[in-house]
């Protein structure tokens, strides 16, 4: 099963890497003729020498070969747009993510989790836990990150309102960004923790662990989560592989570098090199986080291991 | 006890209490991509490098050249520049800067002429990938005098023969290997992006200290600076592309200033004012970012003069600036902005007038219909699509503004946008527009608008849709002016050439002129010195005259 899987996956990222590259040198707009536009002392004959010192007057096949060559033999090339190369910018960006979508993904799962326990175990908690939900998901993160930065920075000046510490961890940065994000994606687990909880807790073998005389906390927790909680880790498998790409609007809102941003910015601003690599990237890591869901669901459900 | 214990605390307190203000921080909202000085050319560079090196010479906040690290701006009468004849027997010129002396990079090596020769072949090696490559292929010839002079030798001769533009001195201890091993490389291998921080790349009152790509560039001042010593001990720029996150940055204090030169939109900025009464020093600069109305002049009701000139006198430009800018921007007469030298005050004006403009519709032979838009004698509506960049909340609304105005006179206008990267890299160097297309031209203090307003300017697929004359404006008389006055030296005869420029554009409306992008510059009440330009040469170029009160 492991080694279909990888295969599969080896096979996604090579159709994708054609298919992104394609999309991007479709793109209406070379770099240059974007430049052009800009800088009206470009010549048509710095036109097509910049053309040229760049690749881009070659035919798609022969630089999609050029490229797929290269990254076969570990060279992610050098980015246009940052004067960097991609390796180089990748993992900062990777890394200012994972600290704010892992955290905030952490954060939103034990909390949403637990408003969802709370809700199935108590009933009469159900309508402030699904209006809790209702206005995580209702609520636009671009206007959710503004009106805590508003609070918490221009008005009370506990926190920062974004940027990245110039030296140090600089948790306090992370604070707001991460809440925002959190707040964004606790609804959905809150909700699906709840449906499944309630669905699992009228299961006959719960009667019967009530029976035997366990308290409702070993019931809830022992009993019932790990069954109810199969379908919370596909959603948050599937989150995970979504916010590797990034937090566009939070990181935007916050001014913090990022995947998000990065791959935004590189798209937009035809680097063709950074956006490929970025993308298969964040491919990737859905791919494996996908694959992880399945193993621990495979684990925690005797029966999925026997198909 | 009592007294002591108040002494004790005074003495700590006073120190403390009289410390001037040593870091400044400010918000912009572009990070650059490079930190080469000529690779790539964007204002979030020239705002960031401003600090840290210095040009041969570049414009003031008076718009007038003036020397940055050369001793005295050349010229015919001081004999800095010699007319001469090329090799090929064209007409030529020579032209001699002596460096500043004391002039350093920041690990002390002295700014020479071997770093201008170094600067001048990298730059005449197409391969390197400098930006505009104009200056060098024109720039045929440099002779190094002495350790601090070079003569340049030009094979076309301009007024502006003084200014070196982007030509500076690079440091060739530094990247004269790397240029050598290969130059199609150098671009990736440049110290500028390989190693930022390297004090021996600047040569400004401050160098670059640290960098956080795409976040922030701390700078610090360069002890081998020998000019006016720079007040602030660091500065940060950070870089906040979301103007109302920057917005915020700046009332919790994150952010000291906010630099007009990539800062927030004039409207915002507005609003932020009278928000925040006097808790910040706004000003607001109009600049030579010209907005204005491109014109498709072989369109059938385009083509006419008449038409052209109605669709400006239909447009109230006054009641626009108001009511949508406060009256910050200036309005545009022609394309040259009222602070250039060569500015006519006296250009024909076009101020709103609907009856007129009504006028010259009939006459031109657009007459009411029964839906109030005008029809010509083959019963065709004057109706015109009307184009600008998707996105830009300001421009959309003047334009959801000009189509009500032009409603008015029984002009239909068709709005349809087009996300920035198509509308200028395809839709109008293309020539794919069909009727106006409202965006921004960006120049420089006497730029001559050849490539706007000459015939040969106008994009072709034989010269790969260079060229920035969208609309295909035509007229013999300013093809010659625009060919012409960069080739005048004396300035009288320049001034009587710009005089005609100016009549015709506004005659003959090339483009229908709206006005001049002012910047909002964004400043604590306590700092002081910051002089905005109004063009592309940064106030960062003056930053040692920087000062906190």
């Amino acid at each position: 099963m492991l080694l279909t899987r990888v295969l599969q996956i080896a096979l996604t990222l090579a159709i994708l890497s054609f298919c992104a590259f394609a999309l991007i040198a479709l793109m209406p707009g070379d770099p240059i003729e974007v430049a052009i536009a800009g800088d009206p002392r470009l010549t048509a004959e710095d036109a097509a020498r910049l053309r040229a010192l760049h690749g881009l007057d070659r035919p798609f096949p022969e630089r999609y070969l050029a490229w797929a060559t290269g990254l076969l033999q570990g060279e992610f090339g050098y980015s246009r747009l940052f004067a960097q190369p991609v390796a180089a910018l990748l993992g900062p960006a990777l890394l200012s993510t994972v600290a704010l979508a892992g955290s905030a993904l952490t954060i939103a799962l034990a909390l949403g989790i637990a408003l969802g326990a709370l809700s199935a175990s108590r009933p009469r908690t159900a309508p402030a836990v699904d209006a809790i939900a209702v206005m995580g998901q209702a609520m636009p993160t671009f206007w959710l990150g503004i009106l805590l930065i508003i609070a918490f920075a221009v008005t009370l000046g506990w926190l920062p309102a974004g940027g990245v510490a110039e030296a140090g961890a600089g948790l306090h940065y992370l604070v707001l960004p991460v809440a925002t994000l959190a707040i964004a994606h606790l609804a959905a687990y809150a909700r699906h923790s709840a449906a499944s909880l309630e669905a699992t807790l009228t299961e006959p073998w719960i009667r019967t662990a009530r029976a035997r005389g366990a308290p409702e906390r070993i019931v809830l927790w022992r009993h019932a989560f790990p069954n109810a909680a199969l379908p919370v880790l596909q959603i948050a498998a599937l989150d995970a592989g979504a916010l590797a790409g990034g937090a566009l609007v939070t990181e935007t809102v916050f001014a913090r570098p990022g995947m998000g941003k990065l791959l935004y910015d590189a798209v937009m601003g035809n680097d063709t090199n950074l956006a490929l690599v970025a993308l298969l990237l964040v491919a990737l890591v859905t791919m494996l986080a996908t694959l992880a869901a399945d193993l621990a669901q495979r684990a925690l459900d005797p029966r999925l291991r026997e198909r | 006890m009592m007294l002591r214990a108040a002494a004790l605390f005074l003495a700590l307190a006073a120190p403390a209490a009289a410390q001037p203000r040593d870091t400044l921080t400010i918000g912009i909202t572009q990070y650059p991509s490079t930190f080469h000085p000529n690779i790539e050319n964007m204002a979030a560079k020239s705002y960031v490098l401003g600090f840290a090196r210095r040009p041969l010479t570049a414009y003031g906040a008076d718009w007038r050249l003036a020397c940055l690290s050369c001793e005295t701006l050349p010229s015919l009468e001081n004999g800095g520049a010699v007319r001469e004849t090329t090799p090929e027997g064209k007409p030529g010129i020579r032209v001699t800067y002596r460096l500043r002396e004391g002039l350093r990079w920041g690990d002390g090596t002295p700014v020479s002429a071997e770093d201008l020769r170094f600067a001048w072949e990298a730059g005449r090696e197409a391969a390197t990938g400098f930006g505009p490559a104009e200056y060098y292929r024109s720039a045929y010839e440099l002779i190094v005098e002495d350790p601090r002079t070079v003569t340049i030798r030009f094979d076309r001769v301009t007024f502006e023969y003084a200014s070196a533009g982007d030509f500076q001195p690079l440091p060739a201890h530094v990247e004269r290997a790397r240029w050598r091993a290969d130059p199609r490389a150098y671009r990736t291998r440049t110290a500028y992006d390989t190693e930022t921080t390297n004090p021996a790349l600047w040569n400004g009152p401050y160098r670059i200290a640290a960098v956080q790509p795409g976040a922030s560039v701390t700078l610090e001042r360069n002890a081998s600076w020998s000019g006016a010593a720079p007040q602030f001990r660091r500065i940060t720029i950070r870089t906040v592309e979301n103007t109302p996150a920057l917005e915020a940055q700046l009332l919790a204090g994150q952010v000291d200033m906010i630099a007009g030169e990539l800062g927030l939109p004039l409207e915002q900025a507005i609003a932020l004012e009278r928000r925040t009464g006097t808790r910040f020093r706004i000003t607001y600069r109009p600049g030579l970012i010209y907005e204005h109305l491109d014109v498709r002049h072989d369109h059938p009701a385009l083509s006419d003069r008449r038409v052209r000139q109605a669709l400006l006198l239909a447009t109230d430009r006054a009641q626009i600036t108001e009511r949508l800018f406060a009256g910050r921007q200036p309005i545009a007469d022609t394309s040259v902005n009222p602070l250039d030298p060569m500015h006519d005050a006296d250009v024909r004006r076009w101020p709103f007038d609907l009856v007129r403009a009504r006028a010259l519709l009939d006459e031109a032979g657009w007459t009411p219909g029964p839906d109030g838009v005008r029809r010509n004698a083959a019963g065709e509506r004057l109706s015109l699509e009307f184009m600008t960049t998707a996105g830009n909340r300001g421009r959309e609304a003047v334009q959801q503004v000009l189509q009500g105005m032009w409603r008015q006179a029984g002009i239909e206008a068709r709005i349809r946008n087009e996300p920035p990267r198509v509308l200028f890299a395809e839709t109008l160097s293309r020539r794919r527009f069909q009727g106006l297309a409202l965006f921004a031209w960006i120049s420089a203090p006497e730029s001559v608008p050849r490539s706007a307003l000459h015939s040969d300017e106008i994009p072709r697929e034989d010269r790969n849709w260079s060229g920035q004359n969208y609309g295909g404006y035509r007229n013999p008389e300013m093809d010659v002016l625009t060919h012409a006055i960069p080739e005048e030296l004396d300035p009288a005869r320049r001034r009587e050439m710009w005089r005609r420029l100016q009549a015709i554009y506004a005659e003959d409306l090339p483009a229908i002129p709206l006005w001049f992008r002012a910047d909002a510059h964004v400043w604590p009440q306590w700092l002081e010195g910051v002089r905005p330009t109004g063009h592309l040469n940064a106030s960062t170029l003056w930053a040692e005259e920087w000062r906190a009160r």
